[in-house]
């Protein structure tokens, strides 16, 4: 059996070990739509279509209207999809683990991701078939937490807010930060500038941010988190804001999603965040491309 | 015209006026940005590494070169020229665009030269030449030092190591790739 079918174990075992870890908190394991009307319109995520719908690039607008609807923690893995985003670490259709929990905030996110690297290295080095046993002891540590504006001052020749401005935001962050951020215990990347963090709450303390995180591991960005945004009047103009965005860049605009915006005032304070699944396995298999954790490519089909 | 998209390895494409030849490519987006496409290119006439990231909806020219199989006419001071045998076109390369060619550069030898528009850029070679050596020590015998091989000149300038038994005036065989004695060619 060659590496890329052992690793089909791997990947079933990690699943496995999420769905145990999320249970075992006390979290409900959910199953939304995954063709819907509208996803929450975004400067840089392009939606397939279906028909007169679109495929969900991820689920987050169907599991909030369930934490409107009262549910306190919610999960799910499920396929995601985003048109045009492929290479090393992308596949258009790919595996996504969502969570959310209300009366929390991203911080309350940050413990859950430290327990959960914790429980998926625990599952992957009982499992037996890791070579490399030792190579996840850094999970068990605590994630080391790093400001935006920190990194950028410690790693980038600009500093955040003059990133954001000139526009190299982005390019510095793949090219200088990432690179550059502490292997072995996993990073948090903390308090975006508020302009990159559509869905998320402003930091009350300093506006100028927002509470949003990443998670990074082995130098491979892995989730993505936030104290979500429950004012319905400032999510409406920060999606318009996000379509007149798309319009410079020559994407088309793309609808709103009406009826959570009608019920986002009924969610209480709440944090979510997305996984990638398929790199989760890419780290614990040692994948040099995410290639080697799906069992078939699409290029292969 | 190519896209981000067509980026891949291999892929050669225009840049400031010179060929360039991809040799990494990396697709990325950081969380929520937009997609940026890392390329290390290598340029084909200076060898110049190069680092660029472009973003979606960058386009590029592709490079136009032509591999055409031309005889070496000869050399005038560092130019060295080739002629078409079929349309009798001739074209001049700089000495620094040969690189190790120019060790194995006889008259009438017939290579591939790779053209960037109306420019040559590159020659391949046969992967074997037959030289004649012009200068070597004869192999004293008896000699006991253990050498196994002796330089020798051969018609080119080129020095290269060969066999003891190899004597002035003999015609040998030299891997073009590696730059190695290969064998004696008898007669």
């Amino acid at each position: 059996m060659d590496s890329r079918d052992s690793n089909l174990y791997q990947r079933a075992n990690i699943i496995r070990s999420i769905r145990d870890f999320f249970v075992s908190k006390g979290f409900l394991e959910v199953e939304t739509p995954q063709r819907i009307p509208a996803n929450a319109p975004e400067e840089h995520i392009e939606p397939f279509r279906s028909g007169e719908r679109f495929m969900h690039t991820s689920p987050e607008i169907c599991m909030k209207r369930l934490l409107c609807r009262g549910h306190g923690k919610i999960f799910q893995i499920c396929r995601c999809w985003r048109s045009d985003e492929r290479g090393r670490r992308h596949v258009p259709e790919f595996t996504m683990l969502e969570w959310y929990r209300t009366h929390s905030d991203y911080r309350d996110l940050m413990v859950d991701c430290e327990e959960l690297l914790a429980w998926v290295a625990e599952a992957c080095q009982t499992a037996g078939k890791m070579p490399d046993k030792n190579r996840l002891d850094g999970w068990f540590e605590k994630a080391q937490r790093i400001t935006v504006r920190e990194a950028f001052a410690r790693f980038a020749a600009t500093d955040m807010e003059t990133a954001v401005r000139n526009g190299s935001f982005d390019e510095l962050m793949v090219t200088a930060v990432e690179p550059a951020l502490p292997q072995g215990a996993p990073v948090i990347l903390m308090d975006y500038p508020a302009a990159v963090a559509a869905l998320a709450r402003l930091k009350p303390d300093d506006p100028a941010v927002a509470e949003r995180f990443e998670l990074y591991a082995g130098g491979l960005e892995l989730a993505n988190g936030f104290s979500e945004l429950n004012d319905p009047v400032e999510q409406r103009l920060r999606f318009e804001a996000a379509n007149r965005t798309r319009l410079e860049l020559g994407s088309a605009p793309l609808p709103l999603p009406e009826p959570f915006l009608r019920e986002l005032a009924a969610m209480p304070p709440s944090a979510g965040i997305a996984l990638g699944v398929d790199r989760l396995v890419m780290l614990c298999t040692a994948a040099e491309r995410i290639d080697d954790v799906l069992a078939f490519t699409p290029e292969e089909l | 015209m190519y896209t981000v998209a067509d980026l891949k390895k291999g892929l050669k494409i225009t840049l400031d006026g010179d060929p360039y030849l991809v040799i990494a490519f990396d697709f990325t987006k950081p969380g929520k940005g937009q997609a940026l496409y890392r390329t290390k290119m290598r340029n084909m006439i200076n060898g110049t590494i190069l680092d660029r990231t472009y973003r979606s909806g960058e386009t590029f020219e592709p490079a136009s070169l032509e591999e055409r199989q031309m005889e070496y006419l000869y050399k005038e001071g560092t130019h060295y020229t080739f002629m078409d045998q079929q349309t009798y076109e001739q074209v001049v390369m700089e000495e620094d665009a040969m690189g190790d060619a120019k060790n194995y550069l006889l008259e009438n030898l017939k290579v591939d030269v790779l053209l960037f528009g109306e420019k040559a850029i590159g020659v391949t070679l046969p992967n074997f030449v037959n030289l004649r050596v012009v200068q070597t020590d004869p192999w004293a015998k008896g000699d006991t030092s253990g050498n196994d091989s002796k330089p020798a000149t051969v018609e080119t300038g080129y020095v290269l190591r060969v066999p003891p038994f190899i004597e002035e005036g003999e015609l040998i065989t030299i891997d073009t790739r590696t730059g190695e004695y290969s064998t004696r060619v008898k007669g």
